[in-house]
Parts: structure tokens; sequence; C-alpha cells
């Protein structure tokens, strides 16, 4: 029998060599701790709507347990060309350029792996949801992080992508509105970037999970500028405007010859999406308008509110387009942001994620989500500024 | 629905200070359009919705359809604006279909609301007719679900 020492060194290099994620870290920390008012939960604290709910207990009811179509229900997919076309004004094809994945983060997995080979250079920009770096290096392609700025607001701009691509670069990834920051990008921002992407003949990966959730201005996606929908592979999913992150549903869209390559990988590692989870998202993309509409409103005043809140207490909140975060410039106080974050947990029993588990250039800054009780964050802004107040 | 009025469903109790936070208005524009509401009788008034059964002696609910004979002059309103008058009425509705209006009664005991119906309500000029069902249980009321199992199970530090 191995002891753990030879079990240790049979573990794939590249698996030993990627750290934790440091969200992960602090979850063992807050979790080892009782009545904590969490600001570090990055899922919905709704319940996904009724009607969705009802739709994957009848399809219980009825029997519906198979697998499914390793690019998942035919009828999924016409309501996902139609949802996505609405939109965006770009049609995909159901039958050959949408497959059914589980979560985005399978979309995502999927993408990496079907374009990257050994020594690809991958670019994609800081700070940035946590899973990126490491899908990037489990498809032994090499991630090249655009350490984007608070004093450009943490856009990505045309003059940062110029400085990064190298001959190898061959993927950009893009993740707007954004995961922790909640920034989102004009339609000349993303114009731009689309323009570099076609001069450098690249693939563009682009994460919309959040689009639904912009609160001010209109969400533009990048497939919608001319010359993109051929080279862009439209990662999308249910858990975050439809409060459905535990069905697990994503979706990909992209032309007949990169969903092919998805689809491959998908067939051999998860065959098929679970199918109560497609017919639960057959039905939200049927009628949740309404839904929808509510949840936004509500993070929209709670946006208004963490915001407002810290910006009061002096402390510098980069404006959150969308998503539900608030990323908070804690710098002056002369602490990292690990440091902060477990002092603020320490002393008064709030936990949000340290900026640095997002990349290094998310030092100094603390992300806040506002996925949680009106009620909770009140109190969480009471503790804060208490904490402050002794710093 | 205004914005305002949709908080104040939610928590009539809501500072203004924090209202004016949610809706990114000053406070001053807040307590305006409260007082405005008020004025215009939008607001009517501000209670807190409770749940009897967490309470020792909960009140029992009585539901009442009641038929009348309209009156000439007034037509149902004359005959529902008194019935409304009566303390023990909580509310009061003019319905459709089978029956006429539509009463919630409150009373310690099914003695009270029974001693209701048959001395002061059936004997009421133009009823006609009364049925009268006892309220078991309160799942949801004004919108709100009494008893939610609403523990948050979520991770406490997720992506």
């Amino acid at each position: 029998m191995s002891d753990s020492k030879s079990l240790h060194s049979k573990i794939s290099k590249v698996v030993h060599e990627i750290p934790r994620s440091g969200i992960r870290d602090f979850f063992d920390i807050v979790s080892s701790r009782e009545d904590v008012i969490s600001l570090g939960i990055g899922e919905p604290d709704f319940v996904t709507p009724w009607h969705i709910r009802e739709a994957a207990t009848l399809a219980l009811e009825r029997g519906q347990t198979s697998y499914t179509s390793n690019m998942g229900l035919l009828s999924l997919r016409r309501g996902i060309s139609q949802y996505v076309e609405k939109k965006t004004g770009i049609r995909y094809v159901p039958e050959e350029e949408v497959l059914v994945t589980v979560g985005v983060s399978e979309g995502l997995d999927l993408a990496v792996r079907a374009l990257v080979e050994p020594g690809d250079e991958v670019l994609y920009h800081e700070p940035s949801y946590v899973s990126y770096n490491p899908l990037i290096q489990f498809a032994y392609g090499k991630p090249v992080a655009i350490q984007t700025r608070k004093e450009n607001g943490f856009r990505l701009t045309r003059q940062d992508l110029e400085q990064n691509v190298s001959e190898k670069t061959k993927v950009l990834l893009l993740n707007y509105p954004n995961n922790p920051t909640g920034v989102a990008l004009s339609k000349a921002d993303v114009e731009d970037i689309a323009a570099f992407a076609i001069e450098h003949d690249l693939i563009v990966l682009t994460d919309e999970i959040y689009d639904e959730l912009t609160y001010d201005k209109e969400h533009y996606s990048v497939i919608s500028v001319p010359g993109m929908r051929e080279r862009t592979i439209y990662l999308h999913g249910f858990s975050k405007a439809w409060a459905m992150t535990g069905f697990r549903m994503g979706f990909t869209c992209a032309p007949p010859e990169l969903t092919e390559a998805m689809m491959k990988i998908h067939q051999y590692t998860m065959l098929c999406a679970p199918i109560l989870s497609q017919e639960a998202s057959v039905e939200a993309l049927r009628s949740s308008d309404a839904d929808i509409a509510y949840m936004k409103a509500e993070y929209k005043k709670r946006r208004n509110y963490i915001h407002s809140s810290f910006e009061e207490m002096g402390i510098p909140c980069i404006y959150p387009d969308g998503a539900f975060y608030a990323f908070a410039d804690i710098s002056k106080f002369g602490m990292t942001s690990q440091e902060f974050a477990l002092h603020l947990l320490d002393e008064q029993n709030v936990a949000c994620v340290p900026g640095t588990a997002f990349g290094a250039c998310g030092e100094g800054f603390i992300r806040c989500s506002y996925a949680t009780s009106l009620e909770e964050i009140k109190e969480a802004m009471v503790r804060i500024a208490r904490f402050i107040e002794k710093l | 629905m205004n914005e305002l009025l949709n908080l104040l469903k939610q928590n009539a109790l809501e500072s203004p200070e924090n209202l004016a936070k949610m809706l990114g208005v000053s406070v001053d524009e807040v307590k305006k359009q409260i007082a405005d509401f008020e004025k215009e009788g939008v607001i009517r008034a501000y209670q807190a919705v409770v749940n009897e059964e967490k309470l020792d002696a909960s009140l029992v609910t009585t539901v009442i359809e009641v038929k009348v004979t309209p009156e000439s002059e007034g037509g149902f309103d004359r005959i529902a604006d008194r019935i409304s008058k009566f303390p023990e009425v909580d509310s009061c509705f003019l319905m459709s279909g089978g029956f006429d209006l539509l009463l919630f009664i409150k009373g310690r005991s099914m003695q009270d609301s029974f001693r209701f119906v048959s001395d002061k309500l059936s004997t009421m000029p133009g009823v006609t007719s009364t049925a009268t069902h006892f309220m078991m249980k309160a799942y949801k009321q004004n919108g709100i679900v009494m008893n939610t199992g609403d523990d948050d199970e979520r991770l406490k530090v997720s992506p």
C-alpha cells in the first residue's frame, strides 16, 4: 500500500502546483465561526422562482429521469437560441451551435480545453473570477493576466491588451459585468476590444453570466460586434439572474466547429446536463421576465445602499455597474486586504473576501457581495463603520 | 407600483435615510414623497403584519359571505359602510359571483364571531343571508409567507 508521501508524488504536476483558491482558504476560516454576517457569498439569496421549481418537480413526477442528447434537450436549445437572439441580435442554430453544459463553469472548461494546446497563451483580465487561471493551466496553456487598475476603474483597455499580446496568444477571455469588481463595459470599450481580437486573430471567450444584472445601462455583448460571432464562444447560464445556482445549468453558443469540439469533450466527461435541471431551464426561459426584473430591482436597491454606505464611511468603492459585488478600496488603512478581512472577521464577525483572491491587483480591496438580505447588509455596514473607527 | 411605496410595504419602519440610500435620492426627497402620499391618502396607515399563531391567545378569524338587497339609492355602498363600521369587522369587500360582500371578522373566540353574526349582522335590514367559515390557519398574509423554512444553507463564502 502506498504511503501518503508517495501518493503525493503521483499527483499530476500541474494539479500539484496550482494553489487552492483564496476564497477556499477564507471559507475554511469563516466556516469555523458562529453568527457571521457574510458578504462573501457569490450566489443569489433568492430561491429559484416557484414556477421553475414546479417544472422540475413535474418532470420528476412524469418520470423524466433519463439521459438527454449530449447537446441538451432540443426544446431548451431552441429556447436558448431565441433568448440570445433577443438580447444580442445574434442568432445561433439550436441544432449545431448551442451546447447545454453543467453550469458556466463546465462551459468555460470545455471552451478552454477545446482551444488551448500546450504553450498557447490565454489573455484574461484581473481581478477575475478565481477559476480562469487554473482552468487555463489544467489545459496546459499559459495564463497571461492583464492587471487592470483602479485609476482606470478596473476597465480593460486596448492599450492593456496590446502590451500583453504575443505571437503565442490564441485566446482572450472576457468577463463583464465583472466578478469581483461589478464593472461593466461601454459599447465603445467592447468595440475596441473586438477590433483588437480581430486584428490579432484571437478567439474570444466571453463569460456574460451577469449580463441581466446590469443596473443603469444596456449590456452590450461582444458577439454583437460585426465580425465577432465567427470567433467567439459565448458563455452564459441560469445561476445568477434566475437564482438557479444549484441546478447547475449553463450553455455555450459558438460556430459549429467550435461547438463540435466542445461537445466532444462534454460527451466523454459529463455526457449531458441533468434532465430535471434542463426541464426547469426550459420553463425559466419561457416566462421569467417578471422574476428577473423583480430580483434585479432588489439588487439595485442594495447596490445603491452598500455603495453609498461605503462612500459615507470614507471608503471609496468602485461603482458597481452590474453583478452583485461591491469592490471597496481599503488601501488607506495600511493593511493588506487579507489582514483587513481577517481583522474585520475577528473583531466584528463580518466576512468579506480579500481582493487578492481575485489576482494580485486586487490588493487593497475587499469584495462585498450584496446577494444577502438588506437587514444583514445594514448590520454589516454598521459593524464595518465601527471597525474602521478604531483603525 | 412606485419604488418607495414598494419599500414601505416591505418595511414601514425603514428610516428615510436608508430609503434614500436605496433609491439613490436625497433624504428630503423621500420625506416629501412620503408626506405627499399620506396627504393624498395613497398611504392610509402603517401596520405590522402579525403571525397570530405565535401569540399565546391568538384571535379567531372568521370569513363571512353575505348576501344583501341593494338599496335603490346608494346601491351596496351604504350597507357596506354600515357593516364596515363594526369594530369586529377587519375587512369588507364587494364581490362578484354568488354573494355580495365578503367580511373578515376578528374575535377572541368562535363564540364571539357567532354572536356577531347572529345578533348584529343577520338582523340588519337588507342582509338576506350569511355563510360563515372559520379560518383555520394563515399560510400567507398581505404578501408575507407566515412560516418559512428560510435557513440560509449557502456556503458562507463562495466564488
